[in-house]
């Protein structure tokens, strides 16, 4: 089932076309990866999907059934990328503000906070205000507020800038915790090697267009070009031969692009006969960030023109 | 709870429980209070030590007695002394001065008496003796003409204009200074009030667009919501101040005669002394209860609230387009500040002149009418001209929110550079 599908959304600003027709489906209880260069148009479609802005045509299907932002809201919890709190509130009290703004009652609000602030190792921070707190800190705290009413759809946007790797790693189990608890996860950032680790479908954005989407295993195959390493001691004479290309040759290991035709066990027969002893063998997928500097840079330019 | 009040219970608490808030609330009027009572002790400063004076009457003016009900002054008669003898001794035998009454006629019609002291004495000293001695001249003349000075008392300068205001509804009397007074408290209030807290909603609104907030609380709340929000719990919080004040002022006239006891008798005494005093106290309560002040109350609620609320929408969506830049909120506050000055001076006009045709057109625009209105109100504005400004007012306050709160939803979200007047009215004016 999914949880949110786009429908040919289009949001077009007086000088650019932000979101040029967009569909796509997120499953529920996935971890989605939103991607795009900057000013691809991420932050609009995240903002239509929010219920901030509507789009100019096409629709949304929240949970089976048309989005309607005043009722839906309450199943959604946004982090924008610009972060923003309250810095003269105390702490708790804007955490259980921001809840109950959620359509949290009080009483839920503070159980829910404590649960988080005792999790994320937080609970001396309750009567303390945010202008005390460092950047990283707040960060925390913007993932409580966005998570604490357990919304169903949860919508990141660079989650981890400004963490140290300790509570980036905090933040990391969370969302996988949340993701098997059923949530569903959209996560937009341009770190390609955070979505390889975290998202299992992904969608990539270039331009207010769609460019790709699809599991990011699935996506890594359709793009990968038989490239293969081999762990072994090679001399530059056994290389000379029609089966594959060097991509690189090092002391003790060889990247290679196979031929199309050939198959693995007919380049290992030839090593073997070359009687070239080998340590270990396998494929190389080619990285997210690859795939998306090609995409984008098959569009011509990675950033967008300004038309004024 | 809905999302609305929330918004209001925390825009009113977060500004309620500040300190400068209380610092506003408290310090204010104790600070207006203490200059007032400052300047009434150094006024009587003068009179409050007991001054013994030694009179030299060569001319026998007083025929050795001063018939006063003077308590800080107390006169002494010296006899066998002259000028020039007693200026140097007066000092030593205990008195704070010496009056020398001249015993030639020229010098007493010239009216040039000396007072010697030992410290410059104050004006009031200087004038309490002066009355003394021109009452007593005065009778004197008075007697020689054969006039008893006690029917004379009776029979001078006792005119007063009562001026009566005849309607349909039958006569009244008009209190003009009064009316003056209250229209003119009133008009500032309603002023002072939209202007503080107008840029009070500004400044909150361009703060929570430059912390970034908007946007996490545009994904919980509707925009317009927000900022509603924010403008009822500000108007909340100058309500809350101006009903504290009003208590204050309240409870300082109850306990002023309680701690300051001799402060009331010295200015009752004042009161007696003269009877002007006394009658004009009385004018202004007889007044003050002739005026309609139920109707005053209402009234000066409806305008504040509806003024207030016309006025802060706009200044919200001034807000939401500027950003941390202050210099470009000055700029675009400019022409909201101007129908604001200009209903407070066609106000001043207004008390002088009820009835212009100006007061009226200012009474009615719903730009200036919140504070053009309260320069009538202790004067009988037509009903037809009081339903008309007030539904006005209401149906300004309805657009001007409709329209800002476009203009509003648009720019909290925009960052980067201002934009142009006619960027914002094409937010106003798109639907959706």
């Amino acid at each position: 089932m999914n949880i949110i599908e786009l429908h040919s959304l289009k949001k077009h600003f007086t000088s650019q076309k932000a979101v040029d027709d967009i569909s796509f489906h997120i499953r529920q209880g996935s971890i989605f990866g939103l991607l795009g260069p900057n000013g691809a148009g991420k932050t609009t479609l995240l903002r239509m999907i929010t219920g901030i802005f509507f789009p100019d045509s096409g629709h949304i299907q929240f949970n089976g059934r048309a989005f309607h932002p005043q009722d839906d809201i309450i199943n959604i919890g946004y982090m924008p990328e610009e972060r923003g709190l309250y810095k003269k509130m105390k702490i708790g009290e804007q955490v259980i503000y921001l809840a109950r703004l959620k359509g949290m009652n009080k009483a839920d609000a503070i159980e829910a906070a404590k649960k988080w602030f005792v999790k994320l190792e937080m609970e001396s921070w309750w009567n303390k205000k945010v202008e005390d707190l460092s950047k990283g800190m707040s960060q925390k705290l913007q993932f409580v507020t966005t998570v604490m009413h357990n919304p169903k759809l949860i919508i990141l946007d660079e989650p981890f800038s400004g963490l140290d790797p300790v509570n980036a790693n905090m933040i990391k189990e969370e969302i996988f915790n949340l993701s098997k608890s059923g949530a569903t996860i959209i996560f937009s950032t341009h770190r390609m090697e955070q979505v390889e680790e975290i998202c299992n479908q992904i969608v990539l954005v270039n331009k207010g267009k769609k460019v790709l989407d699809g599991e990011v295993n699935q996506i890594k195959q359709d793009f990968k070009e038989n490239i293969y390493k081999l762990g072994a001691v090679t001399l530059a004479e056994q290389l000379m031969t029609p089966l594959f290309e060097v991509v690189k040759h090092q002391p003790d290991n060889l990247l290679l692009k196979l031929q199309p035709n050939v198959t693995t066990n007919e380049l290992l027969q030839y090593f073997i006969q070359q009687k070239v002893s080998i340590q270990s063998f396998n494929e190389v997928l080619p990285s997210l960030n690859d795939i998306f500097i090609k995409l984008v840079e098959e569009d011509h330019s990675a950033t967008r023109k300004f038309q004024a | 709870m809905n999302k609305i009040s929330l918004i209001i219970s925390r825009e009113y608490l977060s500004r309620v429980r500040k300190k400068s808030f209380l610092i506003t609330t408290l310090v204010v009027p104790l600070v207006i209070i203490v200059f007032y009572a400052a300047i009434i002790a150094i006024s009587m400063q003068g009179s409050t030590e007991k001054q013994h004076i030694a009179v030299l009457d060569e001319a026998n003016l007083f025929n050795g007695k001063i018939d006063s009900s003077n308590k800080t002054l107390a006169f002494t008669f010296i006899h066998h002394e002259t000028e020039k003898t007693f200026i140097n001794k007066y000092e030593a035998e205990g008195y704070d001065g010496f009056l020398y009454i001249p015993g030639d006629s020229t010098s007493l019609n010239s009216g040039k008496f000396s007072l010697h002291s030992t410290a410059s004495a104050s004006m009031t000293t200087m004038s309490d003796i002066e009355d003394i001695i021109n009452k007593t001249m005065r009778n004197k003349q008075l007697l020689a003409n054969g006039i008893d000075p006690a029917a004379f008392d009776k029979m001078a300068e006792n005119a007063s204009l009562e001026n009566t205001v005849d309607t349909k509804e039958g006569s009244k009397k008009n209190f003009a200074g009064l009316a003056y007074g209250v229209s003119f408290a009133c008009g500032m209030l309603i002023y002072m009030m939209m202007i503080i807290y107008g840029t009070q909603v500004m400044r909150g609104v361009t703060e929570e667009k430059t912390n970034r907030i908007a946007e996490v609380m545009i994904s919980s709340v509707k925009p317009f919501q927000l900022m509603m929000g924010k403008i009822i719990g500000i108007g909340a919080v100058g309500l809350t101040q101006f009903i504290i004040w009003m208590m204050l002022m309240f409870l300082m006239q109850m306990a002023i005669p309680l701690v300051f006891p001799d402060l009331m008798q010295q200015l009752n005494d004042t009161a007696m002394q003269n009877n002007e005093g006394m009658s004009m106290a009385a004018t202004a309560m007889q007044g003050l209860s002739s005026l309609p002040l139920m109707k005053i109350m209402l009234l000066f609620l409806f305008y504040f609230l509806g003024g207030y609320l016309t006025y802060a929408s706009i200044f919200a969506a001034v807000g939401s387009v500027v950003s941390e830049d202050q210099q470009e909120a000055q700029q675009l506050i400019f022409p909201i500040l101007m129908p604001i000055i200009l209903g407070f001076v066609m106000m001043t006009k207004a008390i002088n002149d009820p009835n212009s045709s100006m007061a009226v057109f200012g009474s009615i625009f719903p730009l200036t009418s919140p504070i053009v209105m309260m320069g009538r109100i202790t004067y009988d504005v037509p009903v037809w001209q009081l339903l008309l400004s007030m539904s006005l007012l209401v149906f300004c306050f309805i657009f001007f929110t409709w329209v800002t709160g476009k203009i509003y939803r648009t720019g909290i979200l925009m960052y980067g550079k201002k934009p142009s007047w006619k960027e914002m009215i094409k937010w106003a004016v798109r639907k959706g």
